[in-house]
């Protein structure tokens, strides 16, 4: 792992130069004539904030592990931070046969420069055939930049993955605003890279029986090196932004004024979620315009969805029928919100909501499972 | 203080229907208009016009008709635009496309002077990938800033600027040296009307034009279809999902809720959502 | 405020103001062209024929590049019963050398009129809409636009905002309308397969035909088109406000009722509805049009309530008004003289053209529709014609003359006995003859 460290970062000052494209970029070589025989295996980039992985990186494993089979070679995980060997291991357990773990101090939080050149050592040395890594806002960032020095192709934001007897991933995602769905190939470039939708797969259950080896990577850059830096990070936002929420509890004119909004709030807590509304109760004044779903307000996409007092309108139902998971409460056995509804309950909801709550609650004491992060 | 701003014109994909008998896209009459994330990247680059006398130029790499978008740019007080056209760029994916702006902004740099930052949207409406700007950075060897919602300093003295990053959990306060990228979402500002002398200058407006023989050093096998890795095999739309209502009854709220809980904690959602 | 000073400015991108622009800034005038809409025929609509002859005074060969939809071959005039048709047609081969009118389209067609007047040297600015008129002295000087910095200075503007025409009332030259001078147009283009629509209409390669019709409007006075498009038909009425008042009818009521005819049933069956928009069409005619120019404006086109309504022209005289308010300008420009004295031409021009004759042959029109019974004119007379034709034509054993007697008495009913009748005729040809 000699030429591992890459070359040093020149930073220019603005008035000293001409901004100069980097030239070596690209392979000089045709690439259409290369052989990409020795690039074996899938590795996935696991992405974590203060040592807690999203689960999108493990639901990745867990789909990778799937394609690692079908391919029959060896599913390796990357784990880059600080403090994170914890979660070497936990990706051993997901489904990695094993790990590069990238563990040092300015690694904390991420940014650009130093973890792509970690990335960019990993698959250098060990030439991976696929690269996978969670369509969040970090691994976009991260995969953008990886594929431009490899280079490679790289497709956003996918919703399905597979891979052909000629061992190209088939990477689909969905296109003109999720009215179409596109099947994104890579022939000639290895690594063939994605970036995947957080929930769209499933992560495999915690198996601490399984073995793997754990390879140490050196940092690539000292702090003195990196440019850009972390001030701070502020928990709460003053805005809600539905179209990120993994639970949404949304509530409609049934909830008869703010106060019912109040009694939701309390069970989206319990949930680990967000409150939504119709539009009906944004206009009644219940709630803000932030919180609507639907036509004039935010698609949502979550894994779990309750109407809660919605009729289910169609301008309403075309923001929210992509939920994974739809639980409709309504006093009105007619009402269209059963549609499209997983599961269906009649009856009123200011009774059932508490009760609702109630049972959550006991539920999440029991398991012991804690709201984690995406 | 030079800023520039890559914008892309884009069919509205809102406005883009499925014929329901061919299932294919129906394009037409759907109307061209600058991808709106970019426009809130031009305002943010037009405020620091108007605060500190930044000079603005937009670039855009597409059609001829792609002028008009750029025009609009110029009406809403852009200084200088520019359009890379040309046959042979055309089938680009982002790698492509990147290596192309790249260029063009280093081709402004030289001709228009030093730039100290650039800005991107977060994603186009009709490529939807949100790559080319973090490829632009890395060509560029700028440090990138993407997701930005609030642009809290810049620091001309000591070429600096700090935003806020729009992450899935919270907002990142992020401090870097210019030049530098960013790549911007519609909650950082709103885009302004362009005022009249604006849309007077912009319709007798041309705006720069190149093509590939103006880069003296452009390598064609990185460009256009040629340059792209990637290519869509296939398109289709999906089915409509088909719902099988389960009605859940039972003696008591209590027990209703009881049986809900169960059934959430044995569903396919619990264990996407990490609750099993 | 924009410190440019212009020559002219033109407010309105409809066919009036383009051919106002074109014709200036061809003669090398520095011209403004200011339109509402987010391009110019984005929110226009008419029914669909564009004529040759005045537009070819504009632009000779149009034809070779204006994008037009068919070359009208045949022309309908139907007369419909509850579910039946008197029809009159004339079709005829010569219609298309030299080609006497097409079928268009506002959305295309206002696009390709406006580039034509751009690419002239015209300075055309859209989604910016006209506020108000600065004047100066009495005299306009400019207009103030809805834009930040607004305010943009020429020595003439040219008011060519249709029919609403804010600024015309601002002149004082228009006023607000009365129910009785102005219909209603609803309209609809409806998507249909091109080989349908030409097995439908007896259509060879580029042909179209128009058809128009009477009656059938719930009683109330007002005319219906269908006419061809390349893969659309455009299918609209118009009726008058007044009567749309008075009868407390939705404007698409009538249109879906109207649609349900036998004879229009089949041939929209199938389409798919595309657009949907509603429009006034002034129909004060000769006796409401305004001074058509004072110091500093003019005045053209529907603002100015240059329609013929009896022929649809619309279009032309917008065109025709726009050329010739621009020709006067010219002069103007020539002169530096820009008061109501010196672009007199203009009034001048129109008054002694087809514009001013043919308005001022169907004076009478407007006073005759207004003073008869729209229910007589439009229900009861066509009912009544139908029914005449249908006891003419049906052999049944009743004698030919008793049938003739039978068909006359229906007609002369109709009308409220025979003088009735004749006084009717008789005030309808003066009207049309004024
Ligand atoms: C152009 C346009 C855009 C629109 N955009 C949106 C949009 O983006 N989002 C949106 O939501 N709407 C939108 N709408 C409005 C939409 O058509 C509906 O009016 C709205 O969704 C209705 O809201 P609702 O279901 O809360 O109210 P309602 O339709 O009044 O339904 C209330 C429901 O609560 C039930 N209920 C009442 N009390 C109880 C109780 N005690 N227990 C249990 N159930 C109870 C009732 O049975 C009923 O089904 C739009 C409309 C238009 C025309
Ligand atoms: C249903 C219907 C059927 C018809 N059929 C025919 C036909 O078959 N043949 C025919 O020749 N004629 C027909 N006509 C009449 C014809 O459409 C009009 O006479 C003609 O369009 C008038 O042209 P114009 O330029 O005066 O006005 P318009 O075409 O109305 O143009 C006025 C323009 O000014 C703009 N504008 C208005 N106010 C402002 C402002 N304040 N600031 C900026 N811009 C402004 C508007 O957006 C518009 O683009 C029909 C009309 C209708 C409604
Ligand atoms: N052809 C292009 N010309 C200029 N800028 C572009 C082009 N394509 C993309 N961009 C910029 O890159 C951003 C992200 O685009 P995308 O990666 O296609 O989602 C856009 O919002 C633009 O700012």
């Amino acid at each position: 792992m000699s030429d591992m460290k890459l070359e040093q970062d020149q930073k220019q000052t603005p008035s000293e130069n001409a901004p100069k494209m980097r030239r070596d970029l690209s392979p000089s070589e045709a690439v259409h004539e290369k052989d990409w025989s020795d690039h074996k295996g899938i590795l996935i980039v696991v992405e974590q904030r203060g040592g807690i992985a999203k689960k999108v990186s493990w639901q990745l494993l867990g789909e990778g592990r799937r394609l690692a089979d079908k391919l029959q070679t060896h599913l390796s995980a990357l784990v880059i931070g600080s403090n994170v060997s914890g979660l070497a291991k936990e990706a051993i357990y997901r489904g990695a046969d094993n790990v590069y773990l990238c563990d040092s101090v300015e690694l904390e939080n991420y940014r650009t420069r130093p973890y792509s050149k970690v990335c960019l050592a990993v698959i250098r040395e060990y030439k991976p055939e696929i690269v996978l890594l969670g369509a969040t806002y970090t691994g976009r960032d991260l995969a953008g930049a990886i594929a431009t020095h490899l280079p490679t192709g790289l497709t956003a934001d996918c919703t399905q993955l597979d891979v052909d007897e000629n061992r190209l991933l088939l990477a689909s995602r969905p296109a003109f605003s999720e009215k179409m769905l596109a099947t994104i190939l890579c022939k000639q470039y290895k690594p063939q890279m994605a970036t995947a939708r957080s929930g769209v797969f499933l992560a495999l259950p915690l198996d601490p029986t399984r073995q793997g080896d754990i390879i140490t990577i050196p940092s690539q850059m000292t702090e003195g090196e990196i440019v850009t830096q972390v001030l701070d990070f502020l928990e709460q936002t003053d805005h809600v932004s539905l179209e990120d929420q993994e639970i949404i509890v949304a509530g409609g004119r049934g909830l008869g004024g703010p106060e019912g909004f109040v009694m939701l709030q309390e069970f989206a807590d319990a949930l680990g979620g967000v409150v939504g509304a119709s539009r009906a109760a944004v206009d009644a004044g219940w709630i803000g315009h932030d919180h609507q779903v639907g036509q004039t307000g935010s698609t949502v996409r979550s894994k779990l969805y309750f109407a809660i007092g919605i009729s289910g309108a169609v301008q309403h139902v075309v923001g929210m029928q992509n939920a994974d998971m739809i639980v409709a409460v309504n006093r009105d056995p007619q009402a269209p919100i059963f549609k499209v509804a997983h599961l269906g309950i009649v009856g009123d909801l200011f009774t059932l909501v508490p009760a609702l709550t109630e049972a959550i609650r006991a539920q999440k004491r029991n398991s012991g499972s804690v709201p984690v992060a995406l | 203080m030079h800023i520039v701003v890559c914008i892309k014109q884009v069919p509205d994909s809102r406005e883009i229907r499925i014929d329901p008998n061919t299932n294919t896209l129906v394009r037409q009459g759907v109307p061209a208009i600058v991808n709106y994330y970019d426009l809130h990247g031009l305002e943010e680059a037009l405020r620091f016009k108007d605060t500190v006398g930044a000079r603005v130029t937009v670039i855009s790499m597409g059609p001829p008709s792609a002028e008009k978008s750029l025009r609009q740019c110029i009406a809403m007080g852009a200084d200088e635009a520019v359009l890379v056209s040309d046959r042979a760029f055309a089938g680009a994916d982002t790698l492509a496309t990147s290596y192309v702006v790249a260029l063009t902004i280093e081709k402004v740099a030289q001709e228009f002077g030093i730039v100290d930052l650039v800005f991107c949207g977060k994603q186009t409406l009709d490529g939807d990938t949100g790559q080319v700007g973090p490829g632009v950075a890395c060509r560029l060897d700028y440090d990138q800033l993407t997701y930005v919602e609030k642009v809290v300093a810049l620091d001309e003295k000591n070429h600096t600027i700090t935003v806020h990053r729009h992450l899935e959990d919270g907002v990142e306060v992020v401090q870097t040296k210019l030049p530098a990228l960013i790549t911007v979402l519609t909650e950082l500002n709103k885009p302004r009307r362009a005022s009249l002398p604006g849309v007077l200058k912009a319709a007798q407006y041309k705006p720069v034009v190149w093509s590939t023989n103006d880069f003296a050093n452009i390598d064609r096998s990185k460009i256009g279809l040629k340059g792209s890795p990637t290519i869509v095999s296939k398109t289709w739309v999906p089915e409509p999902r088909k719902v099988n209502t389960e009605m859940i009854d039972g003696p008591s709220p209590e027990a209703i809720a009881a049986d809900v809980t169960k059934r959430l904690w044995s569903s396919e959602a619990a264990s996407r959502l990490g609750w099993a | 405020m924009a410190t440019e000073r212009f020559d002219a400015v033109v407010v309105g991108g409809g066919p009036a103001g383009s051919a106002a622009a074109y014709t200036m800034a061809k003669a090398g005038l520095k011209v403004v062209l200011i339109e509402r809409g987010e391009f110019p025929g984005a929110k226009n609509i008419f029914g669909g024929v564009i004529y040759r002859k005045q537009l070819e005074d504009i632009i000779p060969e149009f034809w070779k590049e204006a994008p037009l939809e068919r070359q009208v071959i045949e022309q309908r005039m139907w007369i419909l019963g509850d579910q039946s048709a008197v029809t009159l047609s004339h079709r005829n081969e010569a219609f298309k050398e030299p080609n006497n009118c097409w079928t268009g389209l506002r959305v295309k067609f206002d696009q390709w009129f406006a580039s034509k007047a751009e690419q002239a040297g015209s300075l055309n600015i859209y989604e910016t809409v006209v506020t108000e008129l600065l004047r100066e002295n009495g005299k306009v000087v400019g207009v103030r636009t809805d834009r930040d910095e607004g305010d943009l200075y020429a020595e003439v503007v040219v008011v060519a905002d249709g029919v609403n025409s804010l600024l015309g009332k601002a002149l004082g030259v228009h006023r607000e309308w009365q129910p009785n001078e102005v219909s209603l147009a609803v309209k609809e283009v409806i998507a249909m397969p091109k080989e349908k629509i030409m097995d439908r209409f007896n259509l060879e390669g580029n042909e179209g035909v128009t058809t128009e019709f009477v009656g059938n409007t719930m009683g109330m006075a007002g005319l219906g088109f269908l006419y061809t498009n390349q893969d659309t038909l455009s299918f609209g009425v118009g009726v008058m406000v007044s009567d749309l008042k008075k009868k407390h009818v939705k404007p698409y009521e009538l249109l879906e009722g109207v649609k349900q005819h036998p004879m229009l049933r089949r041939l929209l069956q199938g389409g798919e509805t595309k657009e949907y928009a509603a429009h006034l069409i002034p129909e004060g005619g000769f006796h409401s049009i305004p001074p058509l120019s004072g110091d500093g404006w003019v005045i053209c086109g529907d603002a100015a309530q240059l329609v013929n309504f009896v022929h649809r022209e619309g279009t032309n005289l917008a065109m025709t008004s726009g050329r010739f308010a621009a020709e006067a300008i010219i002069e103007a420009h020539e002169h530096g003289d820009f008061s109501r004295a010196g672009l007199a031409g203009y009034d001048r021009r129109v008054r002694e053209s087809f514009v001013h004759k043919d308005l001022k042959k169907y004076k009478g029109l407007h006073n005759f529709l207004r003073d008869s019974d729209p229910t007589l004119m439009f229900d009861k007379l066509p009912q009544a014609l139908n029914e005449a034709a249908y006891q003419m034509l049906l052999v049944d054993g009743v004698t030919k003359s008793e049938k003739q007697r039978m068909a006359m008495r229906g007609v002369t009913e109709a009308t409220g006995g025979l003088m009735s009748l004749i006084k009717l005729g008789a005030r309808g040809w003066r009207a049309m003859n004024g």
